[in-house]
């Protein structure tokens, strides 16, 4: 199947065309495989059609595993373990001095979210250290933008036409 | 992109709702002579040695009235902040509901002479509110004489005037300036205003940033004159900020319900959702700040405060934190629940009464202590002044265009999107 399909690079000079590009390239029925921008460009997301990131998700479970730590290390280590004795209050149970541990159950809260959102991120668009770029064009990251479109062998002619047509500068076809 | 009408849209503050309002009013009014009338002294008074008032209905009525004033003038007082963040900001998002703000903040100068004829009151032995006004209270107080300066009449009325002329004359020309706006049809003009409004909106917030804190001292925190907090100042500022922003929302809600606010879209109503949630987890910070540092350095002067609110409260005072805290933090996380009228709706009116609750708290305990009571005198004065708040902002948001068409970022602020 692969020998039958081909990819195509339309790059572009200004985000406006584009983002115009997107819409018509999509509204002719041509698949976008990844388009390249070295800024976010505000409505693109849609225009692609990507479905809205599930991070939020991640993000409120991470939370709620670090509350539960942070519960669990506060529990052992300050009532369990060895009760600790704060401003002579007592400290025969967690809800004695739960106050006292609300900081750090925040800061663990935060801490978990934080950390595991960015792991998650690095980890789903496999940007770790030493990893090689996906990036098909240096020019991307400075002021040029890409779209990359796969199609079948049939529909090439039509799709550099329509990269042409929308203002791309530049049609590779690879 | 598409240009958004907005030419001659005016609120229309329709008979029925005038109506309805008036009625609310009566009832309210009606319940609190009803109380009043069924009013009984409390069996046991409060403590042995000096005189009480802790007891009597006319220190509960001026406690009552005190709490109403806070309340619904602080909430018109964090508009007015709000409305002028906008300016020194050059937000854009908000231009949609700046003629609201402003509408919400034509209430002040109500709110602040009720304030003030409180303190007046007191002054003229009307009620016992505050311990400070009372000269005998000085004799043998180290804490009160240390204090006497501060609250040495001059400087205190002539303080408390200062801040709430201030507030009121910057009210009075902001909301002109704002209206102005509409007839500024000459480029250099409009260009002027907007920074003109910039530059007095920056004035004011350092004022207002100075002035909010101390007038919360000395109207709420010399309530327990013996007691101090400095975080106490920001505390109560979140409580108003959070009543304005559910105020803001519920006349969205309002408005956009009679179609008289298509040009608001999903975007503005999250922006505005977004605060609610913001700025109560800001009210939760700081109540809980002020709370946690007292229990754990348990320093007896500072402790009596939450002590006796422990005692007498318990039950008010955790339900008011959790619920200000919980639900907004539960209900408004996602991002489909700030776009979603029944969430802010349920949300936004049980917040409100909780943050009445936090005001009622602030005042009772030092003014009526044990004797405390949420019943029909409680109930009739909230909903009279309820009421007559809604009824004010109705009708002065239904004397201009609901829309500044010649705001400077109008037609940014009309396409917001996010």
């Amino acid at each position: 199947m692969a020998a039958h399909k081909k990819t195509i690079h339309g790059i572009y000079n200004d985000e406006e065309l584009l983002l115009d590009g997107v819409k018509k390239v999509r509204a002719a029925r041509l698949k976008i495989k990844d388009v390249f921008s070295p800024f976010p460009i505000h409505g693109l997301d849609p225009a692609m059609g990507l479905k809205r990131t599930r991070i939020a998700i991640c993000a409120f479970i991470y939370g709620a595993t670090g509350t539960s730590l942070a519960i669990l290390m506060t529990w052992y280590m300050m009532v369990s373990d060895w009760p600790t004795d704060i401003g002579g209050k007592p400290s025969f149970y967690y809800y004695m001095n739960w106050p006292a541990f609300i900081p750090v159950t925040f800061e663990l809260t935060v801490f978990c979210a934080a950390h595991g959102m960015a792991l998650t991120y690095f980890l789903r668009n496999w940007n770790l250290p030493g990893v090689s770029p996906k990036n098909p064009d240096p020019r991307t990251t400075d002021d040029h933008f890409l779209m990359e479109i796969e199609v079948k062998d049939e529909d090439e002619a039509r799709a550099i036409a329509m990269l042409r047509e929308t203002g791309a500068t530049e049609v590779n076809v690879i | 992109m598409g240009h958004i009408n907005t030419n001659s849209l005016t609120y229309n503050f329709s008979q029925k709702a005038q109506r309805n309002l008036w009625i609310l009013l009566g009832v309210g009014i009606v319940m609190l002579i009803v109380g009043a009338i069924m009013w009984h002294a409390p069996e046991h008074g409060g403590h042995e040695g000096h005189e009480d008032h802790t007891g009597t209905l006319g220190q509960r009525l001026w406690a009552n009235l005190l709490v109403n004033g806070y309340f619904f003038g602080g909430i018109s007082l964090a508009a007015l902040f709000f409305y002028a963040m906008q300016y020194a900001a050059q937000a854009s998002w908000s231009v949609v509901f700046m003629r609201i703000f402003a509408a919400v903040t034509d209430y002040l100068w109500i709110g602040l002479v009720v304030i003030f004829v409180v303190i007046v009151a007191g002054d003229f032995h009307l009620h016992h509110l505050y311990h400070w006004q009372d000269s005998s209270a000085y004799e043998n107080d180290h804490i009160l004489q240390h204090k006497a300066p501060y609250f040495n009449r001059f400087f205190y009325y002539g303080r408390i005037i200062l801040f709430f002329l201030g507030y009121i004359w910057y009210q009075r020309w902001i909301r002109k300036s704002n209206m102005l706006e509409d007839s500024l049809t000459n480029f250099a003009d409009a260009t002027a205003n907007w920074n003109l409004n910039l530059k007095n909106a920056a004035i004011f917030l350092v004022f207002f940033g100075f002035t909010s804190s101390v007038m919360s001292w000395d109207v709420i925190m010399s309530i327990d004159v013996h007691w101090y907090s400095t975080l106490f100042g920001w505390y109560n500022f979140a409580g108003w900020w959070i009543g304005a922003i559910v105020v803001f929302n519920m006349l969205v809600i309002h408005l956009k319900s009679r179609g008289q606010m298509e040009f608001v879209n999903p975007s503005h109503v999250h922006d505005l959702g977004k605060w609610m949630f913001a700025v109560s987890v800001l009210w939760t910070y700081l109540w809980f700040s002020q709370f946690m540092l007292i229990w754990y350095s348990n320093i007896p002067e500072e402790v009596v405060y939450y002590a006796q609110r422990w005692e007498d409260y318990r039950g008010l005072f955790w339900i008011t934190m959790l619920v200000n805290f919980i639900f907004p933090l539960l209900v408004l996380m996602s991002r489909d629940s700030k776009r979603n009228k029944s969430f802010i709706m349920f949300v936004g009116m049980l917040i409100f009464f909780f943050h009445w609750t936090d005001t009622f708290l602030l005042v009772m305990p030092g003014t009526v202590g044990a004797n405390w009571g949420i019943g029909m005198i409680e109930i009739g004065m909230f909903l009279a002044f309820l009421s007559f708040f809604v009824y004010w902002i109705l009708k002065s948001l239904s004397k201009y265009p609901i829309v500044g068409k010649n705001h400077a970022l109008a037609e940014e602020g009309l396409h917001h999107h996010i």
